[in-house]
């Protein structure tokens, strides 16, 4: 049986039996739900291993009415990568959530959020994609609305604005390549091309809508309060996927024209607004005085260095581009991976000193040392050090760079590393010295809690020791070779 | 200029609207409003431009009634967070915004 189809029935039945069951049976029962979701998940990644690029026509009608799923490398990594961390976060969010009236929202929100990142890695169409979005869109919102008091529910209006915005930007560009091309399959546009400037406007189109759905700097504003502001498990998963979607996006409108399609000068664009991204985001990190803030701010400027991608890939040698392509690729699972373990750990910490501020955590480490280690270890991987996934992907990004001589993008690696040090030192100096007062009574997170962002963190650290295989099973069926 | 060449130029000119007054305005409802405008310029544009000297044709008609859903939706959920910040804070518009 092709599992294709059900990794995304799977979580829309899951969202609607958790629905209707009653409160305190939803996690239990999302967490055996988990199960099937991954088992199907782990079988997509191991039919893409063994027999290349997989596909499923829905119902036998073909396009343009039907809908198509197909998964090759990267779409089956990013569901494997989707499951293992929505795995973990639920079980964080079983014990985090317990007794508090947000429950009854999360776990519905969460399987939506599930259908529509799968539908998002396997979906062959420009519309289907959209549909994905949208419901992605309105899935986390609800999410980042669930913290209720005033100040989550200002980051999810402006959330949720930004994201219409982009949407109905991305679906004129939809309508744009329909009138033109009369198809909206990605295979069909990929023959055709992007010389035509209808196709060429619209891409621009639906390039400014994922820009402003990821939240690259200068559009970044929403970032930081949605996702600095939400629940702890929520902003793990926004943060770890939820932007890695349109990101995802772009990657895949704009490489299903080759390696040269995209302009020069939008690729240079996107480069330097990356760069803003990681200088502006580290600074601003560096700034904060609110542990989860730092960690949202983190996140807008490792966007940035995703976005590095583009200029390392578009017009330069084959060699260039095959690293660039493996960097960007490892980068994007080890910070999900990271980021998430980060904010996990974070929000232990929170609950565990009772208050927002960095400032508060002095003394912190005496007590739970095990909260402090998982933030730890995610910032060896967010920071780059060896052996982790972020050292390896910003190595190979090095490498590419030197290949093609884009010397300019050094420095940015470099001190996109050292300010992401300055700001996870940061934390954990002040977690380490003792305060004015010193103070000897700390809540405790229970151990599953604890446990959930350590294995998340560990994950990230050992990717960089074993990237070969994930790589290898990353590039099939892509633009890089592997086999297909 | 055929009729759907029309109705694709209509949706152009409420696309620029919509934005325009998404840009503009500051109270929440209005831009909301703003947003449909827009909305409702990018189904005339996708029905219009791709009917425009080919005839009827059912995909985009299918495409718009699935948008026009995610409309709805959109719209509804927009609502119900402006209403729970509106009771909260007293605010209609955002705090930066002002």
């Amino acid at each position: 049986m092709n599992p294709l189809p059900w990794l995304v029935a799977l979580p829309l039945i899951g969202a609607l039996l958790v629905f209707v069951l009653p409160v305190r049976w939803r996690a239990p029962g999302s967490l055996v739900l988990l199960v099937p979701v991954g088992i199907a998940s782990i079988r997509t990644l191991a039919g893409v291993i063994s027999q290349g690029v997989q596909s499923h026509v829905l119902g036998g009608w073909m396009a343009p009415l039907g809908i198509g799923l197909q998964a090759d490398g990267f779409a089956a990594g990013m569901v494997v990568l989707t499951a293992l961390i929505i795995i973990f976060c639920a079980i964080h969010a079983a014990g985090y959530l317990r007794g508090k009236p947000a429950e009854e929202g999360f776990w519905p929100l969460l399987w939506f959020m599930w259908a529509a990142l799968n539908s998002i890695w396997l979906s062959a169409d420009l519309f289907n994609l959209y549909v994905g979005i949208e419901l992605l869109g309105l899935a986390a919102v609800g999410l980042v609305a669930l913290a209720g008091n005033a100040q989550s529910l200002a980051a999810a209006m402006r959330y949720l604005l930004a994201a219409l915005l982009g949407s109905l930007f991305y679906l004129l560009g939809v309508a744009l390549i329909y009138a033109a091309l009369g198809s909206l399959a990605l295979a069909d546009l990929a023959a055709h091309g992007p010389g035509q400037p209808t196709v060429l406007i619209a891409m621009a189109l639906m390039t400014f809508g994922l820009l402003l759905k990821t939240a690259l700097f200068p559009l970044h504003g929403w970032l930081p309060p949605a996702h600095g502001g939400a629940l702890t498990p929520v902003s793990a998963l926004l943060s770890a996927l939820v932007i890695k979607a349109s990101l995802f996006m772009l990657i895949r409108l704009w490489l299903n024209f080759g390696t040269g399609g995209m302009p020069a000068a939008l690729a240079l664009t996107l480069g330097l607004m990356g760069t803003g991204a990681v200088f502006w985001g580290g600074w601003m990190a560096l700034r904060q005085t609110q542990l989860k803030h730092l960690v949202a701010y983190s996140t807008v400027a490792q966007i940035g260095s995703l976005f590095l991608f583009f200029p390392l890939v578009v017009g330069t040698p084959a060699a260039a581009a095959a690293l660039a392509w493996d960097g960007t690729v490892l980068l994007l699972v080890s910070h999900a991976l990271a980021k998430a373990a980060m904010f996990l750990a974070a929000g232990n910490l929170v609950f565990a000193i009772g208050s927002e501020q960095i400032a508060d955590l002095n003394g912190v480490c005496r007590f739970r040392p095990l909260s402090l280690l998982s933030f730890g270890v995610a910032g060896v991987s967010l920071t780059g050090l060896p052996p982790s996934g972020g050292f390896t992907a910003k190595w190979l990004l090095m490498q590419s760079a030197l290949a093609s001589g884009q010397w300019l993008w050094l420095p940015v690696l470099l001190g996109g590393g050292l300010l992401s040090a300055a700001y996870v030192i940061k934390v954990l100096n002040n977690a380490m010295v003792e305060g004015p007062v010193r103070r000897d009574r700390f809540e405790a997170p229970s151990l599953p809690l604890e446990l959930a962002a350590l294995a998340l963190g560990c994950v990230s650290l050992i990717l960089g020791l074993a990237a070969h295989a994930p790589l290898a099973w990353l590039r099939v069926g892509g633009p890089f070779g592997g086999g297909g | 200029m055929s009729a759907a060449a029309l109705y694709a130029w209509a949706g152009v000119a409420l696309c620029t609207l919509g934005l325009f007054g998404f840009i503009v305005h500051r109270h929440l409802v209005r831009r909301l409003l703003a947003f449909n405008i827009m909305g409702s310029g990018c189904f005339l544009l996708l029905v219009g431009l791709a009917q425009d000297g080919r005839g009827i044709d059912p995909v985009p008609q299918a495409l718009v009634l699935t948008g026009i859903v995610v409309a709805v939706a959109s719209t509804a959920l927009a609502l119900v967070i402006f209403r729970r910040w509106f009771r909260v804070s007293g605010e209609s518009v955002l705090p930066e915004d002002v």
